[in-house]
């Protein structure tokens, strides 16, 4: 079932022109791996599927994302319902400077997801057992976040974008900041929460690719070559330019 | 040694030469340093200790005109002058009338008050004799203290040879001490200079600098806030930041111009208050905080806001739950620096009209004041020699004022300011 249809997205910076008419269609409940070499716009689309562009004056986007059916680019479009639907996870881990249970307390608290204490407890409990983090931390919550290992604070950024239940995940190259354990782990956790969410990870390392998606896309300035199943780009690639990145011959 | 060699050599020799040039500025800077607080501190000094005159006084009842019974009232409201000047006249029985005088001269004006609230104390002394400290004139103050020559002529000097023979037969009979002067810090200004104190001046710079707060910090976080997370980035904002950075440059006495011209001429506010005070002075403290709130609003980090937008608060919602409180301790070691510009700052008052000659203790910003660096001018300004360490005494307590506040500014901003990896 397709999640998230993209028709002729174009992205531009001013009067460079970033995106070219992208369309492409997320499965649900399916990892996405968009992957391309630094620049070719892989992280710029993802960020036009939660509207983060927004917060680039300059940044112009057209053309129309369906998520659900909904046109997310339309001007009636609230980016704060959107956000709430759409969570994320940044390269660099980036909890608040707060407690550990701040951290995970703070989407559902400005969304009025709960009505008690016991309810707070619950969902922060739940999201940081979703993200496997429960066990290293449920005797530390009220530590600062920021006190953790790179690898659980990507895991806390995790725990913190599941807290409000969103239907799809963006990862912008969560691991890039990682060592190869916590990759690892994170990887792992990914693999569960599809079953819950549409996941859509931007990723340099095209074997991180290849372990965790179903579906990948490849990005080259600006266009997106070829999408299709992750078997299919990475045994037997349409396009030539396809072909010579995933072999290393230039990216 | 091959040219190689020459070279190095060369380059660590002028490595060697940079860091003595580094140390000889150093020092330098901290030779001025010593001199200066050592000139301030050895002149200064002397103001904290107060020199009092031991004198027997008898409290005679005639001599304040008193009845039999007084009550308290009546003890309060007798006049003091008469037996004040008995009592310093029995300091040296054969004294003529001229001498008499000056033998009145060698205390403060305030003698009568002394003696007088020395009785309210213990009532019961009415008709005995008791023994009264009383603050002597500046003039032998300084004397005692050995700021003052008295090997010249005594024309030339402002007390008398007669005066000089009873002083050193008081000095025999122990009857000159010192004190810790707990004046200097409770009165206010006056002319006379063993009397004046920098009680006026403190309270008038407090109320100087509260008022300047709650001006400036406000409105120039909100402007900051807006500057930074909310206004597009135009024509219009640059030509607003440029502006700002430059009124951060406007000499002081411009913005003293601008509260005497439109403070007072146009909104008739009450003259020398520390509420013109604080508005003026708030005018050239907002650029300090604005300048120190964007600063410490564009080192929170942006992944923050990222992290904030993308749970999807709202744009000020990521403001006020995160950038702002996370901008806290920076803007607010940035006000207090600001506002330690402002407490030295002295142009702008004297055009407002603080200088004025203030002996009371103001209440409140509405009554009339002077501040700590007016008061500097002030006294600097006087001719009486008792006033040369009052000035060093009253920069003594500015300068440590100052550096309390920036001490407070650097705990706050090193205590509570979240380091970022």
């Amino acid at each position: 079932m397709k999640k998230i249809n993209a028709k002729n997205v174009n992205v531009s910076y001013g009067s460079k022109q970033a995106l070219f008419d992208i369309n492409i269609d997320i499965e649900q409940n399916e990892v996405t791996a968009l992957i391309g070499p630094s620049g070719c716009g892989k992280s710029t689309f993802l960020r036009c599927l939660n509207r983060m562009n927004d917060v680039i004056d300059i940044c112009k986007v057209t053309g129309e994302i369906f998520i659900n059916d909904f046109n997310i680019l339309d001007k009636k479009c609230d980016v704060v319902r959107l956000r709430e639907k759409i969570g994320m996870v940044f390269q660099k881990p980036n909890p608040f400077p707060k407690t550990i249970y701040e951290n995970i307390a703070y989407g559902p608290t400005i969304h009025g997801m709960t009505q008690s204490k016991e309810e707070m407890d619950e969902i922060v409990e739940l999201s940081l057992k979703k993200a496997a983090l429960w066990n290293e931390v449920k005797d530390r919550l009220h530590e600062v976040g920021t006190g953790l290992s790179g690898g659980q604070q990507q895991r806390l950024c995790i725990a913190r974008a599941i807290s409000v239940s969103p239907e799809v995940i963006l990862m912008d190259e969560p691991c890039s900041a990682l060592d190869p354990i916590a990759t690892a782990q994170i990887e792992e956790l990914i693999d569960e929460l599809k079953n819950e969410h549409t996941i859509i990870i931007v990723t340099h390392s095209m074997a991180q690719a290849a372990r965790v998606s179903q579906n990948t896309g490849f990005f080259h300035l600006g266009n997106l070559i070829e999408f299709g199943s992750t078997d299919k780009i990475f045994k037997n690639p349409e396009n030539q330019k396809t072909q010579d990145y995933i072999t290393g011959r230039f990216g | 040694m091959t040219r190689k060699e020459i070279f190095l050599q060369k380059r660590y020799n002028s490595e060697k030469r940079f860091k003595l040039y580094g140390k000889l500025a150093i020092s330098f800077a901290l030779i001025f340093l010593c001199i200066f607080l050592y000139k301030i501190f050895s002149t200064g000094f002397s103001a904290f200790q107060k020199t009092l005159i031991k004198v027997d006084v008898t409290y005679n009842s005639e001599l304040l005109f008193l009845d039999e019974n007084p009550s308290l009232d009546d003890i309060k409201n007798a006049d003091y002058y008469d037996l004040a000047l008995e009592t310093m006249a029995n300091l040296d029985l054969n004294a003529d009338e001229d001498q008499q005088n000056e033998l009145k001269r060698m205390v403060s004006y305030i003698f009568d008050t002394e003696i007088k609230n020395h009785l309210l104390k213990n009532p019961d002394l009415l008709g005995k004799t008791s023994s009264v400290l009383l603050t002597a004139s500046d003039d032998l103050d300084q004397i005692f203290k050995g700021n003052y020559p008295r090997d010249i002529p005594e024309d030339l000097r402002r007390v008398s040879d007669y005066q000089l023979t009873v002083y050193d037969k008081l000095i025999k009979d122990e009857k000159i001490i010192s004190k810790f002067n707990f004046s200097f810090f409770t009165r206010a200004d006056s002319r006379e200079a063993e009397l004046a104190g920098i009680a006026s001046a403190v309270v008038g710079s407090f109320f100087t600098i509260l008022v300047c707060l709650f001006i400036s910090f406000p409105v120039a976080v909100l402007a900051a806030i807006y500057l930074e997370e909310f206004a597009p980035k135009n024509k219009i904002t640059d030509f607003i930041e440029v502006n700002i950075n430059n009124l951060a440059a406007v000499p002081s006495i411009v913005f003293g111009l601008l509260g005497l011209g439109i403070l007072l001429a146009v909104f008739h506010l009450p003259r020398s208050t520390s509420l013109v005070g604080g508005i003026t002075l708030s005018l050239m403290t907002l650029p300090t905080i604005i300048i120190a709130a964007r600063a410490s609003l564009k080192a929170v980090p942006p992944s923050i806001r990222e992290a904030a937008l993308a749970m999807g608060a709202s744009r000020m919602q990521t403001t006020m739950h995160h950038t702002v409180p996370l901008s806290m301790p920076g803007t607010l070691s940035g006000t207090i620096i600001g506002l330690a510009q402002a407490l030295g700052e002295t142009a702008p008052l004297i055009l407002i009209g603080m200088v004025a000659f203030i002996n009371t203790i103001p209440m409140s910003p509405m009554d009339p004041s002077a501040s700590l660096p007016v008061q500097v001018y002030l006294w600097a300004e006087s001719a009486e020699r008792g006033f040369v360490e009052k000035v060093s005494a009253c920069i003594m307590v500015l300068l440590g004022f100052l550096i309390l506040m920036n001490l407070l500014a650097q705990i706050v901003r090193h205590k509570f300011e979240t380091k970022w990896s």
